[in-house]
């Protein structure tokens, strides 16, 4: 008789759990992205609307796109930056899949930004998730493309001097789906979004803001994960239709998370099936 | 490392004893060398050579540019526009890195460009693993770069120096990659000798100084580097009329490498009190030897140890380090390994469905000699798999008792995998 594995966490059934410990830090935000991320599909496998066995994660390298080493369904661990490209390939070869990009803000904005770029601009049926932490993390801390202004990395040891990328403007100025924004100190609004564009076609693009507090913290003088995430969460605004002028992520101002742009064009595989 | 029987211009005394590891000496090394411009993205092992490099700047303590592009391929086309303007450039990478450098990293030689980069040596993936092998060297092969290895942490350093007075002689004009094994020693510490500063500038003659070409357009020779005042253009479209001749020409001078290799050897032995071997190559124990080991990098250093005592034994075995896989030195290695009675090429990588590189270039520079040794590939060390004295040991006991019975069979072998 075949032993059931057993359930301590409701989301067991979705992880490999022979391969925990994972790698993140404690206290990192990722955990609870990715937690988040799987209630959302759970939602939609529970509905009946999506079949596990047709899901596919796809990701790059980096602590972010280390999720695919711990979903228990079909997955590649790819090469730094080039996740969509070979996600794509998925996709087309076998449209009946779902695909799920995960990655960080540097593979996925950063060294993969051109592929992002096309990939948006073709509508092409993927769903990205990109976790915001501000630096490259897994190498330990170097300027990333969405690193604020003046703050310190190990590549800039005295202060970051180049503007950094708003990855929702430039996803929303070209011909995505739907672009949303949320943030690990509101994971309700992880699930739901994931659950919405688990419903829709064409690129769909969702960047959660996390928390690295192993890294980014220490550079910014909150190396405590709680002490992290409460700054975090007294920036995070959220509202029901934010406008894209207001993305820009300043942590003085405030973080504005919400759905940018929900729309029905048609996807990448629509248009080719129509010739 | 041989000891100076003359006394060095810069004695120990005069010189800093410093605790770092590899990336940290190689980050020391660039420091010193009054590099104009660092372009590069961080990948492990490397990533600390580039992050104290960046300490450097910010501190004010060089006069550097530095770049934290967005990817190894923006690093090394940054690095080839910042040369191709006159500017000493350096970056470092590793593995994937380096693999997505590969397109520029053609356009950089083909330039003649005397750009110096270190190579952390890290696995190619697939499967994805951070350690050390050569196989991201070996990917660069045939990219027309001049590739030094380096032993130790204190090799690593002065190589890193003498990269930039090699890459810049008028004879040679090519990019040097200088090698080191990822973790074994860029992270491991170790105590060196480094040398103040002015002596650096001093053997470096100050910053770079880019020579004078003669072209058609000016009457005097001008300057190889673009200067809008007197335009010249780099890369230009060059079909069947002058590819093939631009081609042998940048082939041809790889011939004046080793000559420099050599020459800035001793004086870096001159200068230093420090030396390796004649700058190519460094034998241990070979002038006797019936078995002789040929390696790259810090494995080398295991194999010597063990080479010592079993001699200490009695056993004929040497060693031969190469310093300089390309340009290939195929007269030397011959005249080296030509007594031999059997050569055992162990290195960390290998084109699957051949040899390992380095075994097929010892095997065409044999095929020179009238008598040659037997020739055995020993594959070790693949994904950062330790290397063990014991293993050494062992293997070449075992190479003893196959040379008794005459039998030498197979040629391909693997040192340290399961089963
Ligand atoms: C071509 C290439 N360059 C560099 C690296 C080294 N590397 C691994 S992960 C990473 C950055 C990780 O940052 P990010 O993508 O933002 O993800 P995070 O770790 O922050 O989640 C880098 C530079 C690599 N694997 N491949
Ligand atoms: S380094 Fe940062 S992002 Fe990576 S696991 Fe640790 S806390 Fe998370």
């Amino acid at each position: 008789m075949a032993v059931a594995k057993k359930v301590i966490h409701p989301l067991d059934k979705y992880l490999r759990s022979d391969r925990l410990p994972h790698i993140w830090c404690p206290g990192c935000g990722i955990g609870i992205a990715l937690a988040a991320m799987l209630r959302g599909i759970d939602r939609r496998i529970r509905e009946g609307k999506l079949d596990r066995n047709k899901l596919v994660f796809v990701t790059g390298i980096g602590c972010s796109a280390r999720v695919s080493f711990y979903v228990d369904f079909d997955s590649a661990h790819t090469l730094h930056g080039r996740a969509i490209p070979f996600a794509t390939g998925v996709k087309l070869a076998n449209p009946s899949l779902e695909v799920i990009v995960v990655g960080g803000d540097g593979d996925i904005a950063g060294i993969g930004g051109n592929h992002l770029l096309h990939a948006a601009r073709r509508n092409m049926d993927l769903f990205v998730v990109m976790i915001t932490n501000f630096v490259y993390a897994m190498t330990g801390g170097q300027l990333a493309p969405t690193t604020p202004l003046r703050v310190y990395t190990t590549t800039t040891p005295y202060g970051n001097p180049e503007p950094p990328l708003n990855v929702i403007k430039l996803v929303a100025s070209l011909n995505a789906n739907y672009v949303a924004r949320a943030s690990v100190t509101t994971p309700h609004y992880i699930e739901s979004f994931t659950y919405k564009a688990l419903g829709m076609k064409g690129f769909r693009f969702l960047e959660v803001v996390s928390t690295c507090p192993e890294v980014y913290g220490r550079h910014i003088g909150l190396r405590n994960p709680v002490a992290m995430l409460e700054e975090l969460k007294k920036r995070v605004i959220y509202k029901a239709h934010p406008v894209v002028d207001e993305s820009d992520i300043d942590w003085d101002k405030g973080i504005v998370i919400g759905e940018y742009v929900v729309r029905n064009n048609p996807s990448y595989l629509d248009l080719i099936k129509r010739g | 490392m041989a000891q100076a029987l003359v006394k060095p211009k810069i004695p120990v005394e005069k010189q800093v004893l410093m605790t770092v590891n590899g990336n940290e000496a190689v980050a020391y090394a660039v420091k010193q060398s009054l590099v104009d411009v660092v372009a590069a993205y961080p990948i492990t092992p490397q990533t600390i050579i580039v992050e104290k490099f960046s300490e450097f700047v910010a501190n004010g303590e060089v006069d550097t540019v530095f770049v934290p592009v967005e990817s190894e391929h923006s690093a090394m086309s940054a690095c080839v526009g910042a040369a191709a303007a006159g500017a000493r450039v350096f970056t470092a990478t590793s593995s994937q890195g380096l693999a997505l450098m590969v397109e520029i990293l053609y356009i950089a030689s083909a330039l003649r460009l005397p750009i110096v980069m270190a190579v952390a040596n890290r696995a190619l993936s697939a499967p994805i693993n951070i350690h050390n092998d050569h196989s991201d060297a070996y990917l660069m092969r045939d990219a027309g770069w001049i590739q030094l290895f380096a032993e130790n942490v204190q090799e690593a350093y002065d190589t890193t120096i003498q990269a930039f007075k090699i890459a810049e002689d008028e004879r040679v004009l090519l990019p040097v990659a200088v090698n080191l094994d990822g973790f074994f020693l860029s992270h491991t510490l170790e105590n060196i000798y480094m040398l103040p500063d002015e002596s650096v500038r001093e053997f470096l003659g100050g910053y770079r100084r880019v020579s004078k070409v003669k072209v058609d357009y000016f009457d005097e020779e001008v300057p190889l580097a673009l200067n809008p005042a007197r335009p010249l253009s780099f890369g230009n479209l060059d079909l069947y009329d002058y590819y093939f001749e631009h081609k042998v020409q940048q082939v041809e001078a790889m011939k004046s490498v080793p000559e420099v290799v050599r020459e800035v050897n001793e004086e870096w032995f001159k200068l230093t009190g420090r030396r390796y071997g004649d700058g190519i190559m460094d034998g241990y124990g070979i002038e006797d030897a019936d078995i002789i080991l040929l390696a790259m990098g810090s494995g080398a250093g295991t194999m010597r140890s063990v080479v010592r005592k079993l001699r200490r034994e009695g056993l004929r075995v040497g060693l031969l380090k190469l310093r300089m896989f390309r340009p290939f030195p195929f007269k030397d290695i011959a005249d080296k390994l030509k007594n031999a009675k059997l050569v055992a090429v162990m290195e960390k990588g290998i084109s699957p469905g051949s040899y390992g590189p380095l075994f097929l270039e010892v095997n065409t520079a044999l095929y020179e000699l009238k008598e040659r040794p037997l020739l055995v590939n020993y594959i070790y060390g693949l994904g950062g798999r330790d290397l063990v004295p014991d293993m050494v040991e062992n293997m070449v006991k075992g190479l003893f008792k196959e040379l008794e019975t005459g039998l030498v069979q197979p040629r391909l072998r693997y040192l340290g995998v399961r089963e």
